[in-house]
């Protein structure tokens, strides 16, 4: 595939759940190469806008194209083709629980491949060696710790060496020591083997840190909408209130801490407070 | 109800069809959940027919005592075991142990996103997930009936030896003289039926589950109770087809 083409191309995608616009018209593109962050508050849409191009939901309207092929319109087969080409770290690392961390690790080489035993232990071994989790191989999920679990699952994402990564906050719940070492495998992946990655996450410090390209989602009325996207420092740059908000992880500004006192009561009576009158004749 | 009629169409195709295609399910995961399903399932089953037996045979005696017919006990035990109770009572021991740890199972599985990372690595949860306890419940049921009728036999045994005074050969003889070979299969014929509507129902309730640990119990009722209510239906229309028409 050319440089220039992009891997991920989003169009205009609208989702609504039970009329909820929760993605509103998003439209971006993420090139060969990049780690794109996904950012933005809880709710946002983040994770759906994720699922969706991962092809586990379908948009009410819009397109999505992966590797330059529409997936909107695909079935679970063709899908399934396209999925072979790229890894997913789930935020809770889902880990099938009657496995253990090795056969995890060694289910997608397995099920894809017909290599000998031998070599699929050996490539277990070397991926969670990469993680930092040599010797667990045997220990159930329910035996290791949330923080390892995801590196875990980071392994499974990477067993079959993909050409993309998706990773749902890889970095909450874990250890300072452990968010870097994440990020510098995110980074390795990107520059060392021109993997290209998309980074939900809503950690300041690791976006910046291993984002070569980034947008944000908004909330509230610019629900589902992109409100900034560009390289980091256009993003530092950005005089956008939320963003500049989000970044510095302040209380109150746009997003509102408190609601104000009209909406307040609007809020609790279900009508503006000046029609409270009524009430009292 | 479309969705419970498109997992009964998927589980035919990727166990039938796509072995044969290069997509062969894992055998060894048959077997484990054969021990699971069924061996697992060989105590419960065994005391329930065993008891089954023996209130039969008690009830059976006390009722033909008045017509002198005590000799018939073994005739009725036989006769209802492989016909209705075998099949019926070893079906509900499944499906409260097996169908609802399997919709429990594949709940928590959907709840946790490891059925969506099975999508995602382009692993097919039909293909990994359903279609080995699909096969297991189908071999193993009908086995665990087989298995039930023996022990029933057992339990209806006790009480003419030990009760009538009837010689153990005698009882024997008659177990396995008076039943027609047809007897056997309709009751081997309804005990795959219940296989595959307790499996089916089992699993579809399991992967709608949807928010969370109440609706992964909320399903394990579903599922229970669907599968005793349509188990029951079908029983009750095989009945009337094989015996009544």
């Amino acid at each position: 595939m050319n440089a220039a083409e992009p891997v991920i191309e989003v169009n205009d995608l609208v989702r609504e759940f039970h009329g909820r616009r929760v993605l509103n018209g998003l439209s971006f593109k993420v090139m060969k190469g990049d780690t794109m962050i996904i950012m933005g508050g809880s709710g946002c849409g983040k994770s759906t806008l994720l699922r969706h191009i991962i092809g586990a939901m379908k948009p009410t309207s819009g397109s999505i194209k992966l590797f330059g092929e529409e997936i909107t319109g695909m079935n679970e087969k063709e899908l399934a083709h396209i999925r072979r080409r790229f890894g997913m770290l789930f935020q809770s690392g889902a880990l099938l629980q009657s496995l253990t961390v090795g056969e995890n690790v060694a289910l997608p080489i397995v099920e894809h491949g017909q290599l000998d035993a031998s070599i699929v232990d050996l490539m277990v071994k070397m991926k969670l060696e990469m993680v930092g989790l040599t010797g667990f191989e045997h220990l159930k999920p329910a035996e290791i710790s949330g923080g390892m679990k995801k590196r875990v699952g980071l392994a499974r994402a990477l067993a079959l060496d993909p050409e993309l990564l998706f990773s749902d906050e890889p970095t909450a719940g874990l250890d300072p020591i452990m968010v870097s070492v994440v990020d510098i495998l995110t980074q390795e992946m990107t520059r060392k083997l021109g993997v290209t990655a998309v980074v939900v996450t809503h950690d300041m410090t690791s976006a910046f840190r291993i984002g070569t390209r980034m947008i944000m989602l908004g909330t509230g009325p610019n629900q589902g909408k992109i409100i900034a996207t560009g390289t980091p420092e256009e993003i530092r740059a950005s005089t956008h209130g939320e963003v500049q908000q989000f970044i510095n992880g302040e209380p109150d500004g746009p997003v509102p801490l408190r609601l104000s006192k009209g909406d307040y009561v609007e809020r609790l009576l279900g009508h503006p407070a000046s029609s409270r009158n009524s009430y009292s004749a | 109800m479309k969705a419970y009629f498109a997992l009964n169409g998927q589980i035919l195709y990727w166990t039938l069809v796509a072995p044969f295609r290069g997509q062969p399910f894992k055998l060894g995961e048959v077997f484990h959940q054969m021990v699971l399903i069924g061996t697992r399932a060989l105590p419960m089953a065994a005391l329930t027919a065993f008891s089954i037996g023996l209130t039969m045979a008690m009830q059976g005696a006390s009722a033909l005592k008045q017509m002198g017919g005590e000799s018939y006990v073994p005739d009725l035990v036989t006769l209802s075991l492989l016909r209705e109770l075998g099949p019926l009572i070893v079906a509900v021991i499944v499906i409260g142990r097996s169908g609802s740890a399997v919709t429990a199972e594949l709940g928590t599985m959907k709840v946790s996103e490891e059925i969506e990372a099975l999508q995602v690595m382009a692993i097919n949860p039909i293909r990994f997930l359903i279609v080995p306890r699909f096969l297991a419940m189908m071999v193993m049921l009908p086995v665990l009936t087989i298995f039930g009728d023996c022990v029933g036999m057992v339990g209806g045994w006790s009480i003419c030896h030990f009760a009538l005074d009837m010689d153990t050969s005698a009882y024997i003889f008659r177990c396995v003289s008076r039943p027609e070979p047809w007897d056997l299969y309709s009751g081997l014929i309804k005990s795959v039926v219940f296989a595959w509507l307790v499996i089916t129902i089992a699993c579809h309730m399991g992967l709608g589950v949807e928010g969370g640990a109440e609706g992964v119990g909320q399903a394990t009722t579903g599922s229970v109770v669907w599968s005793l209510l349509i188990m029951l239906i079908a029983n009750a229309i095989m009945t009337a087809l094989f015996f009544f028409t």
